[in-house]
Parts: C-alpha cells; structure tokens; sequence
C-alpha cells in the first residue's frame, strides 16, 4: 500500500520576512521565513542558544522567553508574529559587567539546577513572577513555576531559589 | 572539600546561557530529517525520492541502498552473552522491514531542518503492513513472530539459581503465589539526542559530538561501521541536558550516518532529535510481567522463593540482557530469600527497542520482592517492617554472596551495607508505631489514608574500569580529565572536590573534562550510578600519582625529604615553614627539562640554568612534566542500598492519589557533595512518582505509540511531586575503593513503585498488583472489589 | 518539528483580515494566540495554504464590561480577561474558569474567542459560554452574525462559523442577583486538560434554599454538556447529598474512555464534581 504524499508545496524559494525586535535591550534584526518559529529565530538566526528546546509543543516551558516583559513560549510564536516586540532571554538576565541576577544568584545557592537544559525557561519565568509577586508565599512560589518541567531536580531546589532570589531581590542577606 | 556542600562550579556558564548543549554547536552544519516508519510493522516495498528532489536547498537522500561494508551491516550486539541465542539488531536504514513505528527508513540532508522535513514529507515509501506483536500475552504467544527467524519471539531464556528452590518452596510451612505487572516507561530527558559531525578532509579525521553517555563507546563502534581508525576519530561529550540511561545506547542510526553523510559529503552534518523522535525511536523500559511463588516458615522467614518473569525487550536488543538481568539479581534486595530460582523471557515485540533506564530493571525487581514480603506479613498477620527485620542479611554477615552472577559477569557479593540500622531510621523518621492512630484519626474524618515501605539495594560502580588524568601546568592550573561523561550530575565540582583534598590545590585551580576521547581515550561510560566511584577513585589515584611526582620534582629543589613536605594552596613546602615554598607551576616548569624557554618562568629549566650536570636529563624510569595517571577497575560492584516509605491519601469519590509524605533513608557510603547527592536523590524520588502514578507508554495493539508528546505523557509538575522529602543517611563506606564511596545517582526512583503501590494497598484494602497507577485504574478496581467505604 | 510552508499575511485591520479571508477561502487558517494552532503545524498535522496574523488587528484587543455583559474582543488575551477587575465583577465565572486553564504563560498568549473557535470538546471556556448562555459574533466580507453558544458548538474543534467567517467576538452574560458560580475539574497533572470538568451557576433564594441552577461539563462528550438542574434542585438545600443533582448529571452524559481515562470514571466524576460544585457555588451566591 502507498503512504500518499503529503500536499506538495511550491518548490519556489520561501518568501522571506524582515523581522525586527529589540532582544536583551539591543536591536537586532533578519530576515526569516513566515514559518521560522521565535525559538529558531533567537537560536539560529540570531545565534542567542540560552534558550533551549525541549518539545515544541509548548507542555515543557524550556523555551520561555519574556515578550514586553511576559513570559511566553517561544516555541509556540512565529518569529514575525513577533516583529517590533521587545524580548529578554536568559542572556539578559545579568548585569552588564557579569553579576548574577537575584533569581540567577538565587539558582547557585539554592542547587536549584543540574543538567541545566530546563534552567533558562525557569529563570524567565521566575524573572517575572517575583515582579508580579515579589514576597510570595511557599504556595505562590509553587504556582510560580507550576507551568515548568524539570527532569533532574524534583523542584524542591527550585521553590527555595524562588524564595530565596526574593529575600536577594529584597536587599535581605 | 571532601564532604563539603560547596556550590556548583558548572553553574555560572549555565545560569546565563552560556551552556554547549549539543544544538548550539555547529550552526554551520547541515541538518538531518528522517522518514520514519508509521507503521509497526511492514515490509518495503518501494522507496520513491522524486518529489523530494524539487526541495529547495536540498543535499543528500540517503537509503539503505547508499550503504556499503559495516555500513549496511546490522548496528553491534553491545552486550552478547550466551543465553542471548537469538540477538537482533536494527540496521541503520531499514533493509527491507520495519520492526516498530518510528524505524527510520531514509535519510535526508538540507540546509536546515525546516527544509530537511519538507523533503522527508515528500518521499513516497510503499509498504506492505505486517501483523504486529505488541504486549507481552502477545509476545510469548509466539503466533505472529516480530522477527521472522525467531521462534516464539524469544531473544534469550536465562535462569539462574542458588539452591534448590521448588523443593524448598514444597516443603515450607507456607506458601503464596503472586503474579505482578510493571507496565513500560522511558527516561524522557528534557534533552532529547543530538549528534554533530565534521570530517577533516585535510587530515583525513573524524570529529563528532555526540549527547551521548559514552564517548569512547561511541568513537570504537563508529570507527568500526567508517572502517577508521581509533585514533582518527574523537568523540566529545558536550553539555547535555539530561541521560537516565537513555542516552548510553550506541551507535544510534543517526550517529552512525551522519558521521557517513559528513564524510561523504565533506560538509559538517547534525541532527537534533525532537520530540516526537524521541518518543519513538529512542529507548522504554520497565514492561515486565512476573510470576511469583515463595515458600516462607511461620514467622515469615523466606525458606524459598521462585520467580519467573516475561520481559519485553521490543523490536531489537542491542543492549542485550541487562535490564533482565539486573532485575533478576537486584530483586532480591537486602533479603535472604533461602533457596532462589529465577527465570526470564526476553521477549520482541513490534515496539520501540528497551534499553536502561534509571534503576534499569531493578524497580521492577524491587516492586515483586516488596510485594511478597507485604503478602507474607498480610497472611500472616504480621508487621510489615518486622517481616522486613527477620529476613535482612544482617550486618555481620557482610560480605555476603547471594550465589548468582550479576550484570558486570561478576559475582553478586554484598561488600557492606546495615539493613537494620536504615530500618530503625526509616521507621523513627515515618513514625511506622504511630501509623495506626493517625489512621484511626484519618478515618474518623472520613480520610482514607494508607502506609508504605520499600527496601531496595543497588550494586554500583561496576567495571571494567575507569581511568584519571592530571597535569599541572606551568600556570599552576591542573588540568583533569576522565573519559565518562556527565548529564547533570555535578562532576565538574564533584572531581574537582577530590583533586584538590588529593593535591593541595585551591579548587578554584582545578578544571575537570569530562566525556572528551581526545583528553581520555580509555573509558567506560556513565550509567549504573558508577561515575563518582569509578572516575573519583580513577581521579584520586591519579592525582596521588602526580602528587608522588610533584613532591619528588620539589624535594630536589628545595634540598629537602618528599616525607618532610606538604602542599597547602598550591605551594610546596617543608612542613612548619609555608613561608619558603614553591608554587606548583614552578614545580611544573622544573619536571620538563627544557632547550628553550618559552616564557619568563621557563626560563629556570633550561639547560644552562638547572644545577645537576652528571645524570641524564631524564631519569630511565621518569618521564618529563607533572602528570599522574591511573585506572580504576574493582573485583566487583559496590552496594548501596535505600529504604523509603510514603504515606498517601485516597479520595473516596475521585480516587485521586494524594502523596502526603515522603521518607527516605539512604546508604551510599561516604559524601563527596552533600548536595549534590541530595539533588539525585530529589530528582530520583521525583521520577519514581512520576514512574508510579503517571507516565507509561501507551500502545495500542497496532504498535501505534498513543501518547507520543508530553501532552499525554504525564511527565510531572512541581505539582505532582512531593512538597517535601525527609531524608536521612546511613554512611557503610564501601571496602572496595579508595574513598568509600558508592554509587547515588539512581537511588531515589528504584523503591517508588514499590511503596506507592503498598500504601495505596494499604488504604484501600485490596491487592495492588500492577503499576503504574491512576485514578482511573484504582477506581476500576474499587468496583472490581466493590468494598465498602471505611 | 517545523511547521510547512504557508503563505503569510498579517493585516492591521478587521476589514483587511475578513477581505484575506474571504480571498482564501477553506485553506486558510487564522492565527491570533497561535497555543493551539501552532503545535498543530509544527506537527504538521494541519497544513494550510494561508496563514492569516491577525495580531495586529487592534481593534479586536478590548475586553468592554457594561452593567450586564462582558464583551471579549478577538485579541484579548486570556491573562487580560482573567484579571480584568471590571469583568470578574460583572460575571465572575470568567475568572473562575480561566485560571483552570492550561498555564499562565500559555494565558498571555492564547485568546478567550481563539479558544471557543477552536472548541476542543475539553476547554473550559466552552461550558462558561455554554452555561451562560453566551454568544458569539462571527464577521465576514459579506457581513455579521451573531451565533448563539448553543447552536456554535457543534462537534469536536468544529464549530459553524464558516471557513470565510472571523470570530471577532465573545459575549457573556452577566451575574443576576443571588446567583453565584464555580468551575470545578479534574485533570491528570496540574494544567492539563481536564478528565471531567464543570462549570456551574445556581440561584439561591432568601433563606439560601437552591432556586435554580445549571451546569455545563466538558470531555464528556464532543461539545459542551448543558444540563438544566432547575427541576432537580428547587426547594432543596445545598447542605443535603445533593443525590439528586449527581443522578440527573450522570444520567446526562455518555464520555468516551481515552488513555487517561474510562468512560465510568469520567461518568462517575462527573457527578460526584457536580455535586461539590453546586455546593461551592451556592456558598458564592449567598455571600
């Protein structure tokens, strides 16, 4: 039995797309086709590879990036659907000269990674949570990263890097 | 630093993105898609490539046609043995049949992989569909056969046994039969597989990343299939993000053609394996379906015990009997279970192939084991855990033999270990004694809840070897490497921990490679919770050796005994006087006789500057510059062991399966890093919940893979697992190696479905007799036994 | 998994995207917050010839709250209307519902109409419609509808807007006196789809006796079940078993089983979270 073929699509070249967006404070710019996916975009095209893939179903959350400063998968955006958007990865996280950022500063202390390759999803994630919450709660801390797979930690490390990037975003020692 | 919690050194880079996981690299690459067989089982009869030819920017279509020598060979049987009389194995591009959905078929080469797959979906394959074999009832059947020259689908019957059980078992005093299920699963590393490959076309080498967990395994079996060199081709371990286990197998059909395909093409190649691949042409495990019959005496003592179990091995077996065997050995846990008898069916089934995955057969030993002791205590009426106490190996009798050979071919010889001792933690930390209030509590409130134990051991740290390399530069700097590879596990820090206990160095001196055949080319891998055993004590007696060297190189220098000096801080002194010493990289610089400087430090060993004129240079038995080197290779395995309990809630309406507390007590000899044997053991605990009430593979009985996604492959939430593990440690140094250690790594997920399925039995009244569980099922069952609420 | 090749347009205005639509006809398909659609193409299991982004529609980004209604734009992000203050306090079941669904970082993507016009027979926002008596408004070339949640629904992800009509609206009615809401479900894991869900308003009366009530569940049948417990609760009080109200949802829906779950225990669940949720939902109305 044959396995019919699936629609055959033009074999023209793709259009391509410019695409333009403001990552980690710094404009950059390619052009891409319409189907380029954000996460590629930031990967390949523009060579950012903090942010990782791990389903491309948007279920793992390794993908997520800040878009105007709310977290979203970038595995599940069109790179042009994303033009003239303002988006922050792992890479911008840290301070110019190199330190840490409360919640990144707050992953080391608390051993709250291992491989590393889920890390980057959670620091956007929590990133922005502790703006929105920033004295949360054991329970708020849980439902902060609740949308986040891990598959080496068992996410204990991670609830205490959540409440501890606070006591370090807070000025408390 | 031995022992001490000191945070990560691989952090910093991963926390700002600056990680190398195998997709970052080679952008410059070409990409690799396949077309993957949708049905479980078909003969080809057609390849049609000539849609696909219109793709822009495509290279390369490869088919099993394009290969040729070892190529077109079947991929290597890793591990024979000589019950494995039937071994089968994929070939790279399927022949002429497929064997599982998810078998790749054709290759293509595009310039990316959007591109790749638009060619890969216009290539017409013509099948004809098979009947598929897909279950265990199925396999053992025999009637429909995966592999055409395999009788009743069977890779290997293997027994083994210490005494003569089925007379014991006749004539105890009592007797029960159990029959069990474990139902498959897979280690789902957020990281799915990645290979890169380069050919120099100038030198005429390869270069290769891979994720894999084996660099040297992969560089020999890909030499073997290019028909190179081992010196021509290197392997490199880059970051990876996650193994357990899954990532040991070698050579995957990807690895060894895009290694071809660069070659061929003298274009650098890659393929990132998504996830949908994953799912369905990586590697399960766990399926087993066992029968049990044990003989025990009035109180409860095992006098006999025989198991016979079914395993599915799925469409081939590159990895041989391990998981089985593992399963057959570590089933027996801390116990004695008198006389023992143990029998296996590795079984084909037209379903993803089954290779380790963390605890690798042993969570399924464990499960079966725990399950009899729990029915021996229910008949008899006695306490769980006393049940446990009376048929321990106690710890005077250590070592102790059980009289069967394990997965290393080596003899399986408890070293160490206090069964006891963790259980008299185990219960003090639960509050076993206080259960039954707590209960009678509970159901006053209309609660259910219910009570757990599983006790397992692990035999870790098997061989061959391992081997350790330092060298001290110029710089001061050491540089370490051993040939395993790391997937998470710290050993960044872990080693670095050692060599600078060993050396005297700040640790912040130290820098550790792990996984790169250029820097170690004798290697094993990282698998069986063996890397902190094998590499540490490899590392340790390597950095003794270069220790041994630099105080003789020091010693000359400063006219004094090897035996009178010390090394604190990376300066080599006479003890009691830190303040005249030399630092180590001047040490470094005086072990290589030089003609030519090279800097301003060098310049004190060449050949006008250096004091002794009379003998040569180099010593007969020196060699120049500061390095140590060793291997590692033990008589045998060294024991870990763990003991865990769980205490869960049941609705009475939803069935829902709450975790209300989570207790572990674990023995792994002595601590490099505390913390980072406790992050194991979080990620362990967190994997078995997930192992016991939400992730199965999920075929239908066409070999269609019905949850091939994370969507409908549970994989947990920080939801799903426990807020809070309690853990104690027990601390039997093992004899075996020179740091006492034992192996971590795969100790938290062995007990898990274990215990859950002892409480959750232990709250509703009825045998649980198969995992994983849902709510669904325990409501199934709930009618089935149709008991009255509490 | 990357998506095919499709052609791309993003039109900055409502006329524009209905004018692309009407052009492109059935093989089409509209992308506003893409949490759906977009795995759909990455696993190539949709393939169409034409992408339209509706993105930059703006006009479509309000969620409008009068004294009876919320009215939901096209591109009014389901983070916007869960905490949209003025819409939780004209109709509260919003809220309720759509911090059930998925994740919140799938939230600030994923629209409210996105979801009802994909209709996937376990959204929650297809009972919230469905049990408000709720409706949506479909636009085209040739002009405007408005569709009724009960006639919009009408299989699994399939509704009866037509290929060339644009949902480009949501309404919702709003809280009458002394009725409160809940949104009750199951799921395997936290944020997955549900095994059994319900949305339920009831009507309490002066002493806090049930008046009315409705329910509507979802993945226990290929659209939203609506089930009417007006005759089943009057006069009783939600402190009893509320036995009643469990036997008339049980008798009203017929799930399938899938891997997550059989058909008895969806049917089971259904009411048994029926019953806690004409409860839950009672406490709201007397408060």
């Amino acid at each position: 039995m044959t396995v019919p073929a699936r629609r055959l699509v033009s074999a023209l070249p793709e259009e391509l797309f410019d695409v333009q967006l403001t990552v980690n404070g710094a404009a950059q710019r390619a052009s891409v086709p319409a189907r380029r996916l954000l996460s590629d975009f930031l990967r390949h095209d523009l060579g950012l590879t903090g942010t990782h893939v791990g389903c491309e179903h948007g279920v793992c959350g390794a993908c997520t990036v800040l878009l105007d400063g709310r977290p979203v998968r970038s595995c599940l955006l069109l790179a042009v659907t994303a033009d003239g958007s303002d988006v922050t990865t792992v890479e911008g996280l840290a301070e110019p000269d190199g330190t840490l950022s409360p919640v990144q500063q707050a992953f080391q202390d608390c051993h709250g990674l291992q491989c590393g390759y889920c890390t980057p999803g959670f620091l956007t994630t929590i990133t922005a949570g502790l703006r929105e919450t920033p004295n949360p709660t054991r329970d708020d801390a849980r439902e902060m990263i609740a949308g986040n797979l891990c598959r080496c930690t068992g996410y204990l490390n991670i609830i205490a890097a959540v409440l501890r990037a606070a006591e370090l975003s807070d000025g408390r020692p | 630093m031995f022992g001490q919690p000191i945070v990560r050194r691989e952090d910093p880079r991963l926390l700002v993105g600056q990680g190398a996981y195998l997709d970052d690299l080679g952008q410059d690459a070409l990409a690799a898609a396949f077309v993957r067989s949708p049905y479980a089982h078909a003969r080809i009869t057609d390849i049609d490539v000539s849609a696909a030819l219109e793709v822009d920017d495509l290279v390369a279509i490869y088919t099993y046609d394009d290969l040729a020598g070892p190529l077109a060979d079947p991929l290597p049987l890793l591990i024979p043995h000589p019950t494995l009389t039937h071994g089968r194995t994929a070939h790279a591009l399927a022949r002429d049949e497929v064997n599982h959905v998810g078998e790749a078929i054709a290759m293509v080469i595009a310039h990316d992989r959007y591109l790749a797959e638009d060619a890969a979906e216009r290539i017409v394959v013509s099948y004809e569909p098979l009947p598929e074999v897909v279950g265990i009832e199925a396999a053992r059947d025999g009637s429909i056969l995966v592999h055409d020259d395999v009788p009743g689908n069977l890779a290997a019957r293997m027994v083994q046994e210490n005494g003569d059980a089925a007379a014991a078992i006749a004539a105890a005093a009592h007797r029960l039969t159990l029959d069990l299920q474990v139902e498959r699963s897979a280690s789902t590393p957020l990281e799915p597989r990645g290979v890169l490959a380069r050919w120099d076309t100038e030198s005429r080498r390869l270069r290769m990343w891979s994720s894999t967990q084996t660099a040297t395994g992969l560089r020999a079996a890909i030499a073997a299939k290019l028909q190179l060199d081992l010196v021509d081709v290197e392997v490199i371990a880059p970051d990876i993000g996650g193994g357990f286990g899954v990532k040991i197998n070698h050579p995957w059909p990807e690895d060894v053609l895009v290694a071809f395909a660069a070659r061929t093409l003298q274009r650098p190649v890659k393929f990132t394996e998504d996830r949908r691949e994953h799912f369905i042409a990586s590697a399960h495990e766990r399926g087993q379906l066992h029968h049990v019959e044990v003989g025990y005496d009035d109180d409860g003592r095992m006098v006999g015990l025989s198991v016979r179990f079914w395993h599915d091995n799925g469409a081939y077996v590159p990895y041989g009997l391990i998981v089985p065997i593992v399963t057959s050995t570590q089933l027996l846990g801390p116990y004695r279970p008198g006389s023992y008898r143990v029998e296996f069916d590795s079984l084909y089934t037209n379903t993803v192939m089954v290779t380790p995955y963390r605890g690798a057969g042993r969570p399924q030993g464990c499960f079966v084991m725990e399950r009899t002791l729990d029915a021996i205590a229910r008949e008899r009426g006695l306490d769980r855990v006393e049940v446990r106490r009376r048929n321990f190996i106690q710890p005077e009798e250590m070592p102790y033999d059980q009289g069967l050979i394990f997965q290393d071919g080596r003899p399986l010889i408890y070293d160490s270990g206090n069964y006891p001792a963790a259980m008299d933690l185990l219960t003090k930390l639960v509050g076993w004694s206080d259960f039954e209030s707590y209960r009678e509590q509970a159901r006053a409130e209309g609660r259910r809840v219910g009570i757990g134990v599983a006790c397992y051991v692990e035999g870790t740290g098997v061989g061959p070897y391992e081997g350790g390399h330092v060298q001290i530069e110029t710089s001061g700097r050491v540089k370490v490497a051993t040939g395993l590879t790391t997937q998470g596990q710290g050993h960044e820090t872990v080693f670095a921990q050692i060599v600078a206990d060993e050396l005297g160095v700040p640790i912040d001196s130290v820098q550790i490679v792990t996984g790169d055949t250029r820097r170690m080319p004798y290697s094993v891998g990282t698998f069986a919770s063996r890397a902190a055993v094998m590499s540490g004590s490899a590392i340790a007696l390597a950095a003794r050796a270069a220790r041994e060297k630099i105080l003789r190189v020091a010693a000359e220098a400063l006219e004094a005994s090897p035996d009178d000096l010390e090394i604190d801080d990376g300066l080599v002194h006479v003890k009691g006087n830190p303040g005249a010493g030399i630092p180590l990289g001047t040490v470094a610089v005086l072990s290589n006789p030089l003609r030519y400087a090279f800097d301003e430090a060098s310049k004190a060993a060449t050949q006008f500057a250096v004091g002794d004129q009379e003998g040569p240079p180099v010593a007969d038995d020196d060699e120049p510059g500061l390095e140590g080197r060793d291997f590692y290779s033990p008589p045998r395995a060294t024991f870990a062991c763990g003991m865990h309990a769980a205490i869960v809630e049941t609705d009475p309406e939803t069935a829902e399966i709450r975790i209300l507390r989570y207790c572990v007590v674990h023995d792994c000899g002595r601590l490099i890093n505390p913390r980072i044997v406790e992050g194991q053991i979080h990620g362990g605990v967190a994997q078995g919940v997930a192992g016991a009430l939400y992730e199965r593979m999920a075929y239908d009985e066409h070999g269609q893979l019905q949850n091939a996604s994370f969507m409908d492959f549970l994989m947990p939430y920080v939801t799903e697992v426990p807020s809070q593990i309690e853990i104690d440690h027990l601390e039997t140094p093992s004899p075996l190696n020179p740091l006492g250690i034992k192996g971590a790594g795969e100790a938290g997920v062995i007990p898990s479905a274990a215990v859950f399925a002892a409480a959750i039995e232990d709250a509703e009244g009825f045998p649980i007799t198969r995992m994983p569980i849902s709510p669904s099922e325990l409501f199934a069952l709930r009618q089935q036994h149709r008991k009255v609420s509490r | 998994m990357k998506p095919p090749p499709f052609g791309y347009s993003r039109p900055e205005s409502l006329d524009e995207a209905v004018r692309l639509l009407a052009e492109s006809g059935s093989d089409a398909k509209v992308l506003a917050g893409g949490q759906s659609l977009v795995p759909l193409l990455s696993m190539r299991l949709a393939a169409p010839r034409q992408l339209i982004d509706i993105n930059r529609v703006s006009e479509l980004a309000y969620v409008h709250t009068d004294e009876n209604t919320v009215h939901v734009g096209a591109l009014a992000r389901q983070a916007d209307v869960e905490h949209d203050a003025r819409a939780a306090g004209v109709q509260p079941l919003l809220r309720q519902a759509l911090r059930l669904v998925a994740h919140p970082t799938i939230r600030n993507r994923g629209t409210v109409v996105g979801s009802l016009a994909h209709a996937d027979p376990a959204s929650e926002l297809t009972a919230v419609l469905a049990v408000l008596g709720g409706a949506v408004r479909l636009a085209s070339a040739h002009g405007d509808r408005t569709v009724p949640a009960d006639q919009f629904f009408v299989g699994p992800l399939s509704t009866s807007a037509a290929a060339d009509e644009l949902v480009v609206e949501a309404t919702f009615p709003g809280r009458p006196p002394r009725t409160g809401s809940t949104f009750v479900e199951i799921s395997r894991r936290h944020g997955d789809y549900a095994i059994c869900g319900v949305a339920v308003c009831v009507t309490v009366d002066e002493d806090g006796a049930l008046q009315a009530g409705k329910a509507a569940l979802i993945s226990v049948g290929p659209t939203p079940v609506v089930v009417e417990l007006g005759q089943v609760v009057a006069g009783t009080h939600p402190g009893g078993d509320l036995s009643d109200v469990h036997d008339a949802v049980w008798a009203a829906v017929s799930p399938e089983a899938d891997i997550h779950a059989s058909a008895e225990y969806r049917r089971k669940l259904a009411g048994v979270l029926a019953v806690r949720a004409v409860r839950e939902a009672a406490q709201r109305a007397a408060a």
